[in-house]
């Protein structure tokens, strides 16, 4: 992975010194709370439910084991020995004090590590493909040109303060492993009669007003990808709006004007970039790319007996296998998901003690290095097919192998309205009742692949919008309900879930889901999987299963009424 | 009053920025002797009025006003004053990049509104040379420490041309 230089490690130096100083001004009251704000968000700094919430950036997802125990550490030292991984990479403590901060900053600083614009209305972590660099499916790794764009966007001049936050994700696999169609900028690299350059994705996201990006440019060479979005940055910052946070995101403004008059805005724009200095040359691709070659992978690692023995012997290891271990382009190798979804504990928390425990299983086994993924898992993208058990049993006594990744149980899922200011209704409890509802691994592996996430608040930080099964808090006249959409996918063919009908109360929910499933168990062809079923049979028996008996419409004001 | 830091100083500021008061429009207002910054509305109202009456002439862009709209008057200006009605409103760091990098604008441009100790750094780099300090702010800690903050930048922008991945050695 990248390794910091003098120049990387004086600036985060810097910005230690920097919030320190602002910090300071503002406990003397030289700056007022409206001026910290802003200064404070652009360093992961959020004020929450009970105490600041504090974001570190983990850029595209990569990390070392001496930077995820520092994580630990710091999690142990100045918050209560546990983080939350988000579905941006980043982690996130929720009890620190603002005015440890600054020491948080140095102390993460010592292994090259920050949390510069987690927050804030600028330029945020570049997210991709958690398997970048060993995907079977990969047509070019990612992480060289998300790493010059991650210099890029940090402490750039021009757009430190946009009408919205602005959210950059890059993919390099023939799938679609990183919502590139649901950021402010979604870039598909791919390969065109031998030149390497980017589709250029503008004005997809979630949230309030999800909506699929759409198309700026089919075809850019990568030279131009600083100066493209640049041009794009330039056009947005202009005049995307500023009267209304709630339509300041660049999706509004493309909807606004109109993908057509909005591309030709860009190229105006970008035609005088064109060839700029900001035109990656191929010294900076060679020398950052030079950071992300392959490890010195053993060349006979594919001659493995014992690993077939033991996936026959051992039901819950193959198990295991199946849901938690992915393709490697090197034979013999595969890369391990640690799943943070076990079931009870609110998705994407992890402890400090467990981080000691994957730092350890990556300096074993998968050559230091880890990943987080927008699933909120843990990803060793190198390991040997023979390590394989070892892992596994290590990852089961850390609690961190629970074989429920792509299953239902796997949820994806928002710190919700148990931490989160801006919830409408809390999450985690959900997951966990769904969890425990569907706690059996027969079960769980019968009903198959299947993407449940749910959100507290419309902000969609739970990516409920793309789960096959999404759960949306909302809050009916002070009371928690949920409403339930399902269809709503990633990947080549990402799109949006339909609402089912009128949301449920936090109580109804197991038995919901339950039904949902029961109509795909009873309905589905041999190898067909939940979306598979619910593509051919569309959305109304699910919806005529779980309103069946329910007053609704006519009858249930006739009912009120009478009442 | 704010307070102008020019030249890596707090200096004098001999300029009036002027007021459009309820009662008054561009093509009415009373245009005032001395250093005057002119609202763009004026400008555009009065352009020769003020060319036969003003040696030195300054011109005020708000957020919303476009570079593009004055681009062939540039060389009339010796100062051109960008407004920032709140700290967090961004657009006049494009207003500035433009131009500088665009439209090589040579005058001084001055940053004027609700400015900060923590937003000098970036808006020295964009193109501003001077910087109306808001009321109230520590003009000579903004002087010794607000341009100061990183001692490099990986992107271009106007105080530096190329990024910093041309300039390794």
């Amino acid at each position: 992975m990248y390794r910091y230089d003098a120049i990387d490690r004086q600036l985060i130096n810097e910005r230690v010194d920097q919030f320190r100083d602002q910090v300071r001004r503002w406990q003397a009251g030289e700056l007022t709370d409206d001026e910290f704000r802003p200064l404070r968000l652009q360093n992961g700094l959020y004020i929450q439910r009970h105490a600041p919430m504090f974001r570190i950036a983990v850029p595209y997802g990569m990390m070392n084991a001496a930077q995820l125990r520092q994580l630990a550490q710091v999690a142990r030292k100045y918050d209560r020995g546990y983080g939350h991984f988000t579905t941006r990479h980043n982690l996130q403590l929720n009890w620190p004090k603002v005015t440890d901060v600054p020491d948080i900053l140095a102390e993460l600083a010592e292994v090259d590590m920050h949390a510069i614009q987690t927050s804030g209305n600028c330029l945020r972590n570049i997210t991709t493909d958690q398997f970048a660099g060993v995907a079977a499916d990969e047509i070019i790794d990612p992480r060289p040109l998300a790493e010059i764009l991650r210099q890029w966007t940090t402490f750039h001049p021009e757009f430190a303060f946009l009408p919205r936050k602005f959210k950059i994700a890059i993919s390099g696999t023939e799938e679609d492993r990183a919502v590139t169609w649901f950021h402010d900028i979604g870039l598909h690299l791919k390969v065109v009669d031998g030149v390497v350059g980017f589709t250029v994705i503008v004005g997809g996201g979630l949230g309030r007003t999800p909506i699929r990006g759409q198309v700026v440019r089919d075809f850019l060479p990568w030279q131009h990808i600083l100066g493209y979005c640049e041009a794009i940055l330039r056009v947005y910052n202009r005049f995307g709006r500023r009267d209304n946070a709630y339509k300041a995101r660049i999706k509004i403004l493309v909807q606004a004007l109109g993908v057509e008059e909005f591309s030709k805005l860009v190229e105006a724009e970008w035609a005088h970039l064109q060839d700029g200095p900001a035109t990656i040359t191929q010294a900076e691709y060679d020398r950052v790319a030079a950071h992300f070659t392959a490890p010195a992978y053993t060349p006979d690692a594919a001659v493995d007996a014992g690993f077939t023995a033991k996936m026959a012997a051992e039901k819950a290891f193959a198990r295991w296998v199946d849901r938690n271990t992915h393709a490697h382009k090197v034979p013999g190798y595969a890369a391990v998901t640690l799943s943070l979804k076990q079931h009870g504990i609110a998705p994407g928390d992890i402890t400090s003690d467990q981080m000691d425990s994957v730092a350890d299983l990556a300096d074993r086994y998968s050559f230091g290095e880890l990943r987080i993924s927008h699933e909120q898992n843990i990803i060793l993208a190198d390991v040997r097919q023979s390590d394989l058990y070892e892992v596994w049993q290590q990852a089961k006594a850390a609690g961190l192998a629970t074989p429920n990744i792509g299953l239902l149980t796997g949820i994806i899922c928002c710190p919700g309205g148990d931490f989160c200011d801006l919830a409408n209704a809390k999450s985690i409890p959900i997951a966990n009742a769904i969890q425990q509802r569907f706690d059996n691994l027969d079960y769980l592996f019968d009903i198959g692949e299947i993407d449940l996430n749910i959100s507290g608040c419309m902000n969609a930080c739970g990516h409920h919008h793309v789960g096959h099964i999404g759960v949306l808090g909302v809050d009916k006249n002070n009371d928690e309900f949920y409403q339930v959409t399902l269809g709503g996918r990633q990947g080549n063919d990402a799109k949006l879930g339909k609402v089912i009908g009128p949301s449920f109360s936090a109580g109804e929910m197991p038995d919901v889901v339950e039904k949902i499933i029961q109509v795909y168990l009873e309905n589905r062809h041999p190898d067909e999987r939940f979306l598979d079923t619910l593509d051919r049979i569309g959305i109304d028996p699910f919806k005529n299963r779980v309103y069946e008996g329910r007053a609704h419409g006519k009858a249930k004001t006739a009912a009120k009424e009478a009442a | 009053m704010s307070q102008l830091i020019k030249q890596a100083t707090v200096a004098v500021d001999t300029w009036k920025i002027l007021e459009t008061g309820p009662d008054e429009t561009a093509e009415t207002i009373a245009l005032p002797a001395g250093d005057v910054i002119f609202p763009l509305a004026v400008w555009r109202a009065r352009k020769n009025e003020i060319i036969s009456c003003h040696k030195r002439i300054g011109l005020l862009l708000q957020p919303d006003e476009r570079v593009e709209d004055v681009a062939d008057d540039l060389d009339y200006f010796v100062v051109i004053a960008v407004n920032f009605p709140k700290f967090v409103d961004g657009r006049g760091y494009t207003t500035a990049s433009l131009l500088r990098q665009r439209y090589h604008y040579q005058g001084e441009l001055r940053a004027v509104g609700d400015i900060l100790h923590d937003q000098l750094y970036y808006l020295k780099r964009v193109g501003f040379d001077a910087w109306a300090l808001k009321a109230g702010k520590n003009p000579d800690y903004a002087v010794s420490a607000g341009f100061t903050t990183f001692s490099d930048a990986y992107q271009a922008s106007t105080d530096q041309p190329e990024p910093y991945f041309r300039r390794r050695a």
